[in-house]
């Protein structure tokens, strides 16, 4: 009786068991969109602040961008946003004492929102942020309201400072750009040498030399990434640096050097795995009729071992773009916007390991990362699910 | 003529690049071992680190690392063992085993910040584990889980169909058969796998960023509620933001030898039982 109860108990556990994987990647899904949801409930203004300007100008609206180049003093006069001809004055609660002696602002600044009526309903040319705490009763301004962050502009804007004050600037792009430029580099620099690995392996080398080379790969393999970023910190930033005269060795070509390295076991096991699949029948037939070993390779096996060969240029892409430390600690960790493969450059793993730890919890900045996460995620999601696909397909051919 | 001239270049090229790849690796575990070799000693594996990390040894990080290990695998091993015996002993091919085959490669496919990240929204916020071990060893199991599940139900396998119908023919239940017979003819292989995850997880940074890792903290953990320092984000910090880079790079270069150490121990260990047990069978 008791032995029965225990069965059940661990076959219970097995049949549960099996849906882990199933489980988990729910629950990852359902974690990560849940906070990255929340980004696109937030306006971009620094939470609880309000932005004001004088009731006689005439803009009622101000995009992220605008506001940037407003408050950087980039965009110094109302006209060039469509406004008044005047220049833009900047107000905030500091500046305060610069317009109001202390005996008006009053003991504990309590007279303050009284102070910050006055001028900005005296000053025509004014935007002015503070806390809301500090909005006055019969307050005789405008107040300007910002759009939510939209998940387009997440995706579309070239700027990426969460952090800027007053409003954040939470764009992907250069991030998005970043991460697939330094892993498509990496996968055309690996996918040619691990093709020729692979075909080496599968067809020239013998036993002897492969049982040299396979445990090579694994341990290639099994290199801790943190272990390759200080390689890589050490050796080839500086290595980098001279061979292009550069300021600095930290830049995406320096990524893309140590992620190669790193991508070439996943592909070098993948794709000789779809070499040894090519049925024995077409390489004899091939070989036969007077082709030589190498033509034979070229003309039938890799084409016939194309998908498989493809999976694993995919698979190698989806490991360079997901790799954190190399990432970390090689590219330079600047927020450049740039196609240049010579410059530091930050990728969105590097950029959620860098900044999650500063990100006050449930904040923009926080839900921003998370939100990165979760377009890492969806594209590797995509690349599996692609691989998967690619490899049904053989199977039923 | 000329074609066997073009094989010959082509080859001999494959060759050269398989050479290289060998040379790469030599040259990066060489640069770790010679320049590691140097900082290793009896003190610098025992003692607390000092001088803001320039000074003294990583013995904090060495116990965090085995402690994770431990922790993760505890989760990791059970469950992962049980889900590959549920996907080769009792679904029958089909849309049901596909999917449950699709997530396991779903999972392992998952970049490791991505685990991080989940790691804090579940366990140090949800479940308010806070940045513990508890939340980093659950982190790094899920991480590893794949690799379980795929090497047990590669080892369960191999394993010949007439054992388990010798077995149901004498009577024996399907957990019997299991537990007697199935399992015990592939422990070594499941053995390998788990030697294989426990030197993946040892390297792993991302996942232990946000959950676990310490900057610095030169006592042992008292629970699993404690922080505690790990090998890999310990090179990391002296690497590129300790307080003072150039007169840490040899506790880096040991930190990274006895990570790498780790590493080598386990695959060496995992090939070997593969090799004995690839004797036997034959």
């Amino acid at each position: 009786m008791f032995k029965k109860i225990i069965n059940k108990i661990i076959e219970g556990f097995i049949k549960t068991s099996g849906w882990v994987s199933s489980i988990i990647v729910l629950l990852i899904i359902i974690f990560l969109f849940k906070e990255a949801s929340g980004l696109f409930n937030k306006t971009p203004l620094e939470e609880g602040y309000m932005l004001v300007v004088n009731k006689k100008n005439p803009i009622d609206k101000l995009n992220p961008d605008q506001l940037k180049n407003i408050f950087d003093r980039d965009s110094t006069s109302w006209k060039t946003l469509g406004g008044m001809n005047a220049d833009i004055e900047i107000f905030t609660v500091e500046d305060i004492s610069t317009f109001y002696n202390d005996s008006m602002i009053g003991e504990n600044m309590s007279n303050l929102p009284w102070c910050i009526n006055d001028h900005i309903s005296k000053t025509e040319n004014v935007i002015s942020y503070f806390p809301e705490k500090y909005l006055p009763k019969n307050f005789e301004g405008k107040i300007l309201h910002l759009d939510k962050i939209s998940v387009y502009q997440f995706l579309k804007n070239k700027i990426w400072l969460p952090s800027a004050r007053p409003v954040s600037q939470v764009g992907a792009m250069p991030l998005i750009i970043s991460t697939l430029l330094v892993s498509l580099v990496a996968i055309l620099i690996a996918l040619p040498i691990g093709l020729a690995a692979a075909i080496y392996l599968a067809e020239v080398a013998d036993s002897r030399i492969r049982t040299i080379l396979k445990p090579v790969i694994e341990l290639l393999a099994g290199i801790p990434s943190v272990v390759y970023g200080f390689f890589g910190l050490v050796i080839i930033v500086p290595f980098v640096q001279k061979i292009f005269n550069l300021p600095v060795g930290e830049t995406g070509l320096t990524g893309s050097i140590i992620l190669a390295i790193m991508a070439l076991p996943t592909i070098i096991t993948v794709a000789e795995d779809a070499l040894r699949s090519v049925p024995k029948a077409m390489k004899e037939a091939s070989l036969a009729l007077g082709a030589t070993h190498w033509q034979t390779i070229y003309k039938v096996m890799i084409p016939y071992a194309s998908s498989g060969i493809t999976a694993a240029a995919i698979l190698g892409i989806g490991r360079a773009i997901g790799e954190t430390m190399v990432a970390l600690m090689v590219t330079g960790n600047a927020n450049n916007f740039t196609f240049s493969l010579l410059k530091p450059i930050r990728t969105i793993p590097a950029t959620i390991a860098a900044e999650l730890g500063e990100a006050s919890y449930g904040g923009l900045h926080f839900k921003a990362l998370f939100a990165l996460g979760c377009i890492l995620f969806l594209i590797t999601l995509m690349i599996n699910v692609y691989v998967e696909y690619l490899s049904g397909k053989k199977q039923t051919k | 003529m000329n074609k066997r001239l073009s094989q010959k270049i082509f080859f001999t090229l494959f060759r050269l690049i398989s050479l290289m790849i060998v040379i790469v690796l030599f040259s990066i575990l060489g640069f770790i071992i010679f320049n590691g070799a140097k900082s290793i000693s009896w003190h610098f594996l025992t003692q607390m680190p000092t001088d803001g990390m320039t000074k003294g040894g990583i013995f904090p990080a060495i116990v965090g690392t085995l402690i994770l290990v431990l922790g993760s695998m505890i989760f990791a091993f059970p469950v992962g063992v049980a889900a590959a015996i549920y996907m080769n002993e009792y679904v029958k091919e089909g849309p049901v085993k596909r999917f449950m085959r699709l997530m396991t490669s779903n999972l392992a496919g998952v970049p490791s910040i991505v685990f991080g990240l989940f790691g804090m929204a579940l366990f140090v916020n949800q479940l308010h584990f806070g940045d513990s071990i508890i939340a980093g060893s659950l982190t790094l199991g899920l991480l590893a889980l794949p690799v379980v599940i795929r090497t047990t139900e590669e080892a369960l396998k191999q394993v010949d169909d007439s054992f388990r119908l010798a077995s149901i023919g004498l009577g024996a239940t399907k957990l019997q058969t299991i537990g007697k017979v199935t399992l015990p003819i592939a422990f070594p292989n499941i053995i390998t796998g788990l030697i294989l995850s426990i030197g993946r997880v040892s390297g792993e940074t991302a996942p232990i960023l946000f959950t676990v890792a310490a900057y610095f903290l030169p006592k042992l953990p008292h629970s699993i509620f404690d922080q505690v320092m790990a090998l890999p984000y310990h090179l990391y910090v002296i690497a590129t933001s300790g307080t003072n880079i150039t007169e840490s790079r040899p506790i880096a270069y040991g930190t990274a030898l006895v990570l790498i150490s780790i590493v080598l121990i386990c695959n060496i260990t995992a090939s070997v039982i593969r090799n004995v047990l690839g004797k036997r069978n034959k």
